[in-house]
């Protein structure tokens, strides 16, 4: 599969995985020092959905998120630095200091915004494509969400629309299985999701490798037929969370989950494995630029003011 | 008429409803409309009469009966710059749409720093009689003025209806737009060509000196026959209709109640929490230190609203209820007075002749 990508497409790819990971963990590093105020769900472990499919996008169209959103945020592009000082509640921040991690957007970078209650945003990103298409583009919409969200009716309500008005729009399942610490034993009758989906007319695929390079592909593949006016498609990827569902750590020893469930995610891990395609060189000048730009965030978020008490009443109407 | 511009005729309430989203999608290619049976042959009560014809399917249709998601749908639609009417035949499917409506459309405009706008409208309609019951009546207006960041309209006339409809089309925030089915058949005066009623500025329907009356949505007619009964008995009635509830011109209610120092909000709806209790604490927190003030609200019973007429009627306020309430309030000390039931019922065929 790696011998169709050149090698700028695998730094690209490794830039900004490598990025997200080191992004998150700088997150998770900062955390203890209560200067992040806002409830983060890392994506650490699961970035490769995220980076695959932005990287299969074209950057007019546009991604809808969750509050496990930062990895779809960042590989969409959207601005690190107003994403940390959003974090430290600053003015500056993606949201002005009014959103936090749960709520990140980048209207230019094309990412719609996050929702901390479950399942929400896939009509908004549902009536985003709509627009799209009356407005006769091209452009198509990507839908992340969690296996959880799924189990909304408003997940089965969208799907069914937008197969009926052949929606460009590409439903993302990030299946992680785990919905908060519950698994997917006790909350789904089976686990044949993408037949479920697949019966209003849906076309699907499932990624259980956690190839990024499947992902690409897959999404690639599924995005040109969205621009075709073909309907819409699914992707289920199967993944890992590595850290609890909220917070900077791990909680193998609460009891709920073994560690041994992640071992196998851990050692088929696409940071390092994308880093050992790279040349040496490279892999260091694309993991330090990384670094710089990382610390240029922390200091962007610290240097920023809060917003001014007045901005309590502002944005209530536009 | 001098000339076209000035042209008006009397025109229903329905009429004008469908006339306003026809002139406003005429102007502006972002307006659509979808619910269900908005493109059907009955079209709402006629509310959304010709428009499939004029504007084609692609901007008038309808949905499967997936209340939840379809406003997700029209909130991505309005976030990608399109104007979406959304059409429920009734309020009270509006609880299907809670989580999308409180949780996003109240909200995104704040919650994403003001990064995105959600201009949107939530037509519903308020059912009563012939055994609408339970779940075909509710007027739950207050659940909505609640949440910060939604617009809040309940026009009682004609005139209103148009107006409003078409500032709510062309405000860039979610507007629920309350209508009532008693209103549709009702005609008032209305200019052919297009114009907007302002939010936030209350309509006095009459000047008087003895009581303020404010009447919200459908209890604004009610209200309105309820002050001519009480003209016989010499009682003179300052009566307003709120229009817009978010934003709500309280400035205008509380001018009024400051000079007549007696306050009857009657609403169509439950007062336990609700719009009548808004206005009333509103108003009292501005006027309570500056003198004696008599304030009573009246609105549904605290039932759940029963099919049989028998005790349906019990469960609304109604022109004569209203006028005993209001007569008590401006005449504390004379004899109570109730106006003669079957002169009072007449009201509910009286048609509406405003605007005021």
């Amino acid at each position: 599969m790696t011998s169709q990508y050149t090698p700028e497409i695998v730094a690209r790819l490794y830039r900004s995985l490598y990025f997200i990971r080191r992004f998150e963990e700088r997150v998770a590093a900062i955390y203890p020092s209560d200067k992040i105020k806002s409830p983060v769900h890392l994506s650490i472990g699961q970035e490769f959905i995220s980076v695959g499919v932005c990287d299969a996008l074209r950057s007019d169209d546009a991604v809808s998120g969750t509050y496990r959103g930062h990895a779809a945020y960042l590989a969409k592009g959207g601005d690190p630095a107003a994403m940390m000082a959003e974090m430290y509640g600053k003015v500056t921040g993606s949201a002005a200091g009014r959103g936090g991690s749960m709520h990140l957007i980048d209207t230019k970078a094309n990412v719609l915004g996050a929702s901390a209650v479950v399942g929400t945003t896939i009509p908004i990103a549902a009536g985003y494509a709509l627009a799209l298409k009356r407005q006769k583009t091209d452009r198509v919409v990507a839908a992340f969400f969690g296996d959880g969200a799924s189990e909304e009716g408003c997940f089965y309500e969208t799907l069914n629309f937008a197969a009926l008005h052949k929606l460009p729009i590409l439903f993302v399942c990030e299946n992680n299985f785990y919905a908060i610490h519950e698994p997917q034993s006790k909350r789904w009758a089976t686990d044949r999701f993408c037949e479920r989906v697949a019966t209003f007319g849906i076309e699907t695929r499932k990624i259980t490798s956690g190839d990024l390079f499947e992902v690409r592909d897959t999404t690639a593949e599924l995005v040109d037929k969205l621009r075709r006016g073909e309907g819409p498609a699914l992707i289920e990827c199967h993944a890992y969370r590595w850290r609890e569902h909220v917070g900077p750590n791990e909680d193998y020893d609460q009891g709920y989950r073994p560690r041994s469930e992640m071992e196998p995610w851990e050692a088929r891990d696409e940071v390092p494995r994308i880093a050992a395609l790279l040349p040496e060189a490279e892999r260091a000048a694309i993991e330090a630029e990384a670094e710089v730009a990382i610390e240029a965030a922390v200091v962007f978020a610290e240097q920023s003011p809060f917003p001014a008490p007045e901005e309590l009443y502002r944005h209530v109407f536009a | 008429m001098s000339s076209p511009n000035a042209a008006t005729r009397q025109l229903r309430y329905v009429d004008a409803l469908a006339e306003a989203v026809s002139q406003e999608m005429a102007r502006d290619d972002s307006v659509f409309v979808f619910g269900l049976d908005v493109d059907d042959h009955k079209s709402i009560q006629g509310s959304t009469r010709g428009l499939l014809d004029r504007f084609g399917p692609e901007r008038i249709f309808t949905t499967p009966l997936s209340e939840d998601a379809m406003t997700g749908v029209a909130i991505g639609a309005a976030m990608a710059g399109m104007r979406p009417i959304h059409v429920h035949i009734r309020m009270d499917f509006l609880l299907l749409c809670m989580n999308q409506i409180v949780n996003m459309a109240a909200k995104a405009h704040y919650m994403y720093g003001g990064a995105v706008k959600v201009p949107m409208v939530v037509r519903s309609m308020i059912g009563k009689s012939w055994g609408q019951g339970a779940q075909h009546s509710q007027g739950l207006h207050s659940m909505f003025m609640h949440v910060p960041g939604l617009k809040v309209v309940a026009p009682s006339n004609a005139y209103d209806a148009k107006g409003c409809m078409m500032a709510a089309i062309r405000d860039d925030n979610p507007v629920i737009f309350m209508e009532h089915r008693l209103l549709y058949s009702t005609e008032a005066p209305v200019p052919e060509d297009p114009y907007t009623v302002e939010f936030g500025r209350a309509r006095r329907m009459l000047e008087g000196d003895n009581i303020t009356v404010v009447g919200v949505s459908n209890m604004a007619v009610e209200c309105l026959r309820a002050a001519e009964l009480l003209r016989e008995v010499d009682v003179s009635v300052d009566l307003i209709d709120p229009i817009s509830l978010v934003p709500l011109d309280i400035d205008t209610i509380a001018q009024s109640v400051a000079r007549t120092r007696k306050l009857l909000v009657v609403d169509n709806s439950w007062t336990s929490c609700g719009a009548s209790a808004e206005i009333a604490s509103q108003v009292t927190e501005r006027l309570g230190g500056s003198g004696p003030l008599q304030v009573r609200r009246m609105g549904f019973a605290p039932t759940t609203c029963p099919t049989t007429p028998a005790l349906e009627q019990l469960f609304y306020p109604n022109p004569s209820t209203i006028a005993e309430a209001a007569y008590a309030m401006a005449r504390p000390n004379g004899a109570s007075w109730r106006p003669d039931p079957e002169h009072a019922k007449l009201a509910y065929q009286a048609q509406f002749k405003g605007p005021f």
